[in-house]
């Protein structure tokens, strides 16, 4: 970083062919007008996320009329509960002129909204192969994680917890083993409902975070999409930085405890 | 009159199900039970998807009532969760109104002397074009219940012509075997509600006199059957007040709460009517539901089965109905007219309401009413896949 202070600009990074600035990421659970307008210019998101299915209403609910044009559509496939809905709900998203990217949703619990792990492998294999951007939306296992990254991926997006909940990073012993193991990015994505959350697994070393909930349900969404902002921002320098080391127990001596031995 | 409510005529269809045992079991326990109000406390202080039924029963429960404002604190958190701001819009279309059986508080009721009809094809396309025209993107098709006159070849061509006109298609019609749920599904329509009226056997027993409707566990299970039938969700209701509200609100959460975990991938949804006088049956004695009781019902819904849709009735005013949107229910009919062939004009067909409704905005007027008060109206979240 240019005379070592934190620039935005200049840490980017890639999803597949994209070269991106922002590391806040808009979801899609909650749509509101207010809370794009938050995403975009406090929040200063560059993807946002639409369900495929809401873009398909012909009316004032169609959430592609007020998104600006450079920025990133993220079409998800929510309300798929298979592999092959999940296909064909993006296939739709592209064909609506929603792009290449797509996020994975698979849920077969309609009680926790869990992802179905082992139909999102399948699904990303067949929409990567159709040149598909695929971000595929996870429950945190690393042998998922690299099945993923074999079927094509372009990152993984595990969940920090079950979506809408804004519990944080319930998961994070196990997106730290992604973090260790997988050289995607890895977008944290559900739970995430406050910006300590955020920041927290910014410092873990995540690529990027995506949130709505944690926005969309605060009384000052401005207020709430600016904090993000800052919270990502200061998660990713504390990464950068390289954080000093947490004991678990007891305490680390700025001086040795042992110095006043004689080598003898 | 088929004497025996719970014995299958031979066309209906039987499955390998414990889920209405289950039920009624429940309802029997139910009976038994009393609340304090440290009871209900305790069930508001658990995540909802940690509750059990006695947790759901207290907060059903006549001690439940002075801590109202704190459930709706409750279910507006949930709400908020599982569904944000969004107000999902659909209209009922009533296609025919002849029925076989006797149900003494039904405006359709075989037994009155009714104006009928059964629109055609091209009434059927004329009334969905007109209702389409005002921004609807769902439709629910409903009929009698008459497999006779409305047969489920003729429900499943008007699922057809609605797929050409809407994005979302449901079904409220007499239950159905498995094969009968697949045709439907197979012409567009993969949304099955069935109203049981009530769980409740003896109250069951004394409101159905007769026709294929009088068989209880067979219309209990219909929900099953059409998940059977690659139906993607299913809708619950009773019709509150035919017995005691709280028992049958009991048992529509137990019903939905069995069939969820069975099938966890189905889509569930809740209706809660009230039963309103009907012009003729004077003489028919009901337990009245109060405002206050309905909102509570509703409450309780919400808060254990926080991803259920829920539905309120436009037999209710539309204050209540957009309060209880924002607060706890998700989904709002609108432009609805109970009679048949009577959207659009020219109709040859032209036949009498099943209810008088208490809300006749338009969907224009619901859309604004319900932003005002900050909510989002959606005409469509569904892709058909």
């Amino acid at each position: 970083m240019k005379d070592n202070l934190y620039s935005v600009a200049q840490d980017s990074w890639q999803l597949g062919p994209l070269t991106l600035h922002s590391r806040f990421i808009l979801g899609s659970g909650k749509f509101r007008l207010d809370l794009i307008e938050a995403a975009l210019n406090q929040a200063e998101a560059e993807i946002i996320t639409l369900a495929v299915r809401r873009a398909n209403s012909a009316g004032e609910g169609n959430i592609l009329q007020h998104i600006p044009e450079h920025i990133h559509l993220l079409p998800n496939t929510s309300g798929a509960r298979n592999a092959e809905e999940a296909c064909r709900i993006a296939r739709l998203g592209r064909e609506l002129g929603c792009g290449d990217m797509v996020k994975i949703e698979i849920m077969r619990d309609s009680k926790y909204l869990l992802p179905d792990n082992y139909e999102t492998i399948k699904a990303t294999e067949i929409l990567a192969s159709e040149g598909f951007i695929v971000m595929p939306y996870m429950y945190p296992d690393l042998n998922v994680a690299r099945d993923l990254v074999t079927a094509g991926a372009a990152c993984v997006m595990p969940l920090g917890a079950p979506i809408g909940s804004n519990r944080g990073l319930e998961t994070k012993a196990f997106i730290q083993i992604l973090l260790n193991e997988i050289d995607l990015p890895v977008i944290v994505d559900a739970g995430i409902g406050k910006p300590s959350q955020a920041c927290e697994a910014m410092e873990m070393g995540v690529t990027a975070i995506m949130a709505n909930t944690g926005i969309a349900t605060a009384s000052n969404l401005p207020y709430m999409a600016a904090a993000f902002k800052k919270a990502i921002e200061a998660g990713r320098m504390a990464y950068l930085a390289k954080p000093g080391r947490v004991l678990e127990h007891g305490a680390e001596a700025s001086s040795p405890l042992t110095g006043f031995l004689r080598n003898e | 009159m088929n004497a025996d409510i719970m014995t299958y005529l031979p066309a209906m269809e039987k499955i390998d199900s414990s889920i209405k045992e289950e039920v009624f079991a429940s309802i029997d326990r139910y009976c038994e039970l009393t609340f304090t109000e440290q009871q209900v406390k305790a069930a508001l202080a658990k995540d909802s998807v940690e509750m059990n039924l006695f947790d759901y029963a207290a907060l059903l429960s006549p001690a439940a009532l002075p801590l109202l404002e704190q459930m709706a604190e409750r279910a507006l958190v949930e709400r908020k969760r599982y569904f944000g701001d969004a107000v999902y819009f659909f209209s009922p279309l009533y296609i025919a109104n002849y029925c076989e059986n006797r149900c003494l508080y039904c405006g359709f009721n075989c037994g009155e002397k009714i104006q009928r009809a059964r629109l055609d094809k091209q009434e059927i396309a004329r009334e969905m074009e007109a209702m389409a025209a005002s921004g609807l993107e769902e439709v629910l098709i409903l009929t009698g219940e008459s497999p006779t006159m409305s047969s489920p070849e003729y429900i499943a061509a008007a699922c057809k012509i609605a797929r050409g006109y809407f994005k979302n298609v449901g079904v409220e019609v007499y239950p159905m075997n498995v094969r009968e749920y697949e045709l439907l599904r197979e012409n567009g329509s993969d949304f099955v509600t069935v109203f049981q009226e009530t769980y409740q056997p003896t109250v069951y027993e004394r409101y159905h006199k007769g026709g294929a409707k009088r068989v209880m566990p067979y219309r209990l299970e219909a929900q099953e059957r059409a998940l059977m039938g690659g139906m993607r969700g299913v809708g619950f209701g009773a019709l509150l007040g035919l017995g005691d509200a709280r028992r049958d609100a009991f048992a529509v959460g137990v019903h939905a709460h069995l069939i969820q975990k069975r099938y966890p991938w189905a889509e569930i949804s809740l209706s809660c009517p009230r039963l309103r006088p009907i012009a003729g049956q004077d003489h028919i004695q009901f337990d009245p539901v109060s405002e206050t009781e309905l909102l509570q019902i509703i409450l309780a819904y919400r808060i254990f089965l926080p991803y259920a849709g829920i539905t309120v009735s436009t037999r209710e005013r539309a204050g209540f109905r957009d309060q209880a949107m924002k607060l706890c229910a998700t989904k709002i009919s609108a432009e609805v007219s109970t009679g048949i062939g009577s959207h659009a004009n020219g109709n040859e067909h032209q036949g009498d309401a099943q209810f008088d409704i208490a809300d006749e905005r338009t969907v224009l007027e619901i859309a604004a009413d319900l932003k005002a008060i900050g909510m989002q109206p959606v005409m469509n979240d569904y892709i058909y896949v």
